[in-house]
């Protein structure tokens, strides 16, 4: 019936290839700190990418403290107020989302998935994650120059951010935009690393069309930011040039405070262009790896094959491609020629259909499944609910002329937070309590779990569902206080008060996540050999945790799809992917 | 079963929050009510998504949990299924696009016999300039801003002697006569934004921006800076008065040329 799970016949390899030899660590530094295995080095970037996302989650209290509370708190002025939303927006987007999906999963996940023993470029994936680092480092820093960091939003808009009336003009911005190059050049040895490792090292049977969902995310969300970076990157190259050479790239003539600037004749939007080029796809290259998990966790946990796998994977891939041509969304009142208008707005709700396929099919593997309601499938259920909001409220702000009364309000504020913030941070719990104990060894704590899942996800649907319609009443983003403001009720300082207190629990409760990601390794319940049952390579190591080198002497051999769950006459609800068809299991 | 329970109590609670809270848009004062409609419309259509899916979600939650000897059904995918799903979001995703569109065809296109206002922003205040009796703006450029010419006009340019400059003050406009704002900064991105206009434009340094509105209600509004702009940004107000046509009128009498504000700061 569908020949993607077929094992008949012999398994096709994409090239064959000898067994390579690995380089071998021969001291302490070179296995665990300057380490080639693309498992070190993966929970290396994620350990990197949750400490600096737990200074964001601090800097995310400190700004609801200003908006629940104005003027209660002496440390919060207007100044830091507006480096804490920059920081805030900036580590968690590219710092934690990107670096933890692709460098943390993508490293642990793409080679033990598709059967191979590492990266293609074990060496050039250690500097990747070096690079990143030293990205992280200049931006901490930051934090410390006189001045301190920048505070011109996340998204940097010239000529407000390289001027004095914007925080952080001496250093701050400077700091802020070398890290970007920095973690750009790091970014990209890591991402041309996954990208031939999954089309070169595939094991013997397993296609393109066999692979896991995650890979496919993972691997498609890493070509888009190959060719959405660069933007950024020369927009930040040309931004430095600004402010430290006195080109005039972004900035036109400028009069600040009665003097003239030196600058004339730049085009501020171009930055925008440039900026949403590298910013819109960027959403995607969060939310690709996050649609490709949560998959594998429904559908592991649902004991059922992923419904419409080759549907799914052609939305990925659509998505990824519609996803370069909708950035003009961000812009509707920019000031671009107001045509665009028709043709972004056109695009990007075109991209909610394959989106919707894919919620769908989610919801449709569900339907007649057998749903064992685990960790990662709550996590992945509460994903689901977030990302339908969080979608819904994208095709407000897409449509052109709906979006004119919203954008720069706080809906922009609560819908990118469901779509891009909450739901891919759900995936991400739902995926460390789902692989913890193939990293470990043992599982996470259930009961510390199940009260992380329920305040995080009802609090976070608290948080952002009524900031909503805050940004229908009008009240806009960025604003240090309201002040007195005719339009805006005062019931609304009493839902910004809730939203505050709500964002409170909803941090207490990441430090109890926190508390049982780091006492598991040591005290949690051992978990053995493949305890979800699932069909996937990285659970038929021979080895838990696995080795160095994954597979012990032989490669495995792929006979089937990944999504072999109660497959009618088999003896077990689950067969792996490197099971031949000879082994009591049906082709 | 309590995961299912609390997924309709997250879908009930969620739509009565919507109806039932008191958090809602401004009322209009401007002639978009079609922006307010396109948005009901979306209102309708994602509610209704929203709704069926997370319902669903309960119910297969509720229906199929495991319980022991529970087996799944094996069914990797339905063509036929996947068609009518896909044709049916297309139909919901036309019927929001299709209104939004022809609303965005009308929201650029001011109509002929508008009268032209200009906004400019600097940090952190609202400017504005009329066209005199000619009825025409002068020309203008940043080079051109120092203290006694503010809003950078060309002091060369007859046309723009006699345009109304009001600094620091309110923008009036005439009631039921559709305006179009031209937007211009002098210093960094700004965002002219009246909620109860709908309507809202960045102001772009370098460039002139514009929209358009037709005031429909006599009063006062807020103007906002919606665009990111520096420390100041949130104090960064003004306030549109819309007046009938006598006021405006008087109104418009009171208020200094570009060549008595020019003769005034040179008598200084």
């Amino acid at each position: 019936m569908v020949e993607i799970r077929a094992g008949e016949g012999e398994p096709l390899h994409p090239a064959s290839f000898d067994d390579v030899e690995l380089y071998h660590p021969r001291s302490w530094l070179t296995k665990y700190v300057f380490s080639q295995d693309a498992k070190i080095i993966a929970i290396q970037y994620a350990v990197t990418a949750i400490s600096f996302g737990l200074v964001a989650l601090v800097l995310s209290w400190l700004m609801r403290l200003q908006l629940g509370f104005p003027g209660k708190f002496s440390l919060i002025d207007q100044n830091n107020y507006y480096q804490f939303i920059t920081m805030h927006g900036m580590i968690m987007v590219v710092y934690l989302l990107t670096a933890l999906f692709l460098g943390g999963f993508g490293n642990y996940l793409i080679p033990l998935m598709i059967g191979a023993r590492d990266m293609a470029f074990p060496y050039v994936n250690m500097l990747s994650y070096w690079i990143y680092q030293l990205a992280v480092l200049v931006l901490v820093a930051s934090f410390f120059v006189p001045g301190g960091s920048t505070g011109a939003g996340w998204t940097l808009y010239p000529p407000q951010s390289l001027l004095s009336g914007t925080p952080g003009q001496q250093w701050g911005i400077i700091l802020m935009f070398a890290s970007l190059i920095l973690f750009i050049i790091g970014f990209t040895m890591g991402g041309l690393n996954y990208v031939v490792t999954v089309l070169q090292l595939r094991a013997r049977g397993m296609t393109m069309m066999r692979l896991p969902l995650t890979v496919w995310g993972i691997f498609t969300a890493t070509v888009m930011a190959l060719l959405a970076f660069p933007g950024l990157f020369v927009a930040s190259v040309m931004m430095l040039f600004d402010r430290l050479l006195g080109t005039s790239f972004f900035m036109p003539t400028i009069v600040e405070n009665g003097q003239h600037l030196g600058y004339s004749g730049g085009s501020p939007i171009l930055f925008q262009h440039l900026f949403w080029f590298f910013g819109h796809p960027e959403v995607y290259i969060v939310a690709l790896p996050a649609f490709g998990i949560v998959s594998d966790l429904i559908s592991t946990h649902a004991r059922k094959n992923i419904f419409g796998y080759r549907m799914m994977v052609w939305a990925i891939v659509i998505i990824g491609a519609l996803s370069f041509v909708v950035w003009g969304h961000h812009m509707y009142v920019s000031g671009m020629d107001p045509n665009f208008g028709f043709f972004f707005a056109t695009s990007t709700l075109i991209i909610a259909v394959p989106t919707a396929i894919k919620v769908y099919n989610w919801v449709l593997t569900l339907w007649r499944a057998d749903i064992h309601l685990t960790l990662p499938m709550l996590f992945a259920l509460a994903f689901i609910v977030t990302f339908v909001i969080g979608g819904i409220t994208g095709l407000f702000l897409g449509n052109v002329v709906v979006d004119v009364p919203l954008s720069g309000t706080m809906f922009v504020v609560a819908h990118f937070h469901m779509v891009m913030g909450v739901a891919p941070i759900l995936v991400i719990f739902g995926a460390i309590y789902h692989w913890y104990p193939l990293i470990t060894g043992r599982f996470l704590d259930e009961k510390l779990g199940q009260f992380h899942f329920w305040i995080t996800f009802l609090g976070t649907y608290a948080i952002f569902f009524p900031m909503h319609y805050l940004g229908l009443i009008g009240v806009p983003r960025r604003y240090y206080a309201l002040g007195e403001t005719a339009f805006i009720p005062p019931s609304a300082a009493t839902l910004n008060e809730f939203i505050t207190i709500a964002a409170l629990i909803v941090g207490f409760a990441q430090m109890v996540f926190l508390y049982n990601l780091i006492t598991s390794v040591f005290w949690g319940k051992e978990a053995g050999h493949n305890p979800w049952r699932a069909t996937t390579l990285e659970w038929q190591t021979p080895d838990v945790p696995p080795a160095h080198g994954n597979w012990g002497k032989n490669l495995p051999v792929v006979y089937r799809w990944a999504y072999d769950y109660s497959v009618p006459g088999a003896k077990q609800d689950f067969i792996p992917q490197n099971q031949p068809p000879s082994e009591g299991a049906p082709a | 079963m309590h995961v299912a329970l609390i997924l309709i109590a997250l879908v009930i609670g969620s739509v009565a929050f919507h109806l039932l809270s008191p958090w809602w848009w401004t009322p209009i004062a401007s002639n978009w009510q079609y922006i307010d409609a396109t948005m009901i419309i979306t209102f309708w259509i994602t509610g209704f998504v929203f709704v069926a899916v997370v319902s669903f979600m309960a119910y297969c939650v509720f229906r199929f949990r495991h319980i022991e000897g529970r087996t799944a059904a094996y069914q990797p995918e339905s063509k036929k299924l996947e068609f009518w799903l896909m044709a049916g979001t297309a139909l919901g995703v036309a019927a929001m696009l299709a209104p939004g569109l022809v609303v965005w065809n009308s929201f650029i296109n001011p109509p002929p016999g508008t009268t032209t206002v200009e906004v400019v922003g600097q940090q952190w205040q609202w400017s504005f300039r009329l066209p005199g009796k000619d009825g025409r703006l002068g020309l203008s450029d940043t080079r051109f801003v120092n203290a006694s010419n503010p809003l950078g006009l060309n002091p060369l340019d007859p046309h723009a002697q006699d345009n109304v400059l009001v600094l620091g003050g309110d923008l009036h406009l005439p009631v039921n006569k559709p305006a179009k704002l031209l937007l211009r900064s002098i210093d960094v991105v700004h965002d002219f934004y009246v909620p109860e206009f709908r309507a809202k434009m960045d102001l772009m340094p370098g460039i002139e921006t514009y929209f358009w509105i037709t005031p429909t209600r006599i009063g006062s509004f807020e103007i906002l800076c919606a665009g990111f702009c520096g420390v100041g940004h949130p104090f960064m107000r003004g306030n549109v008065v819309v007046d009938s046509d006598e006021d405006y009128q008087k109104w418009l009498q009171a208020q200094p040329t570009f060549a008595q504000t020019r003769k005034s700061a040179a008598a200084q």
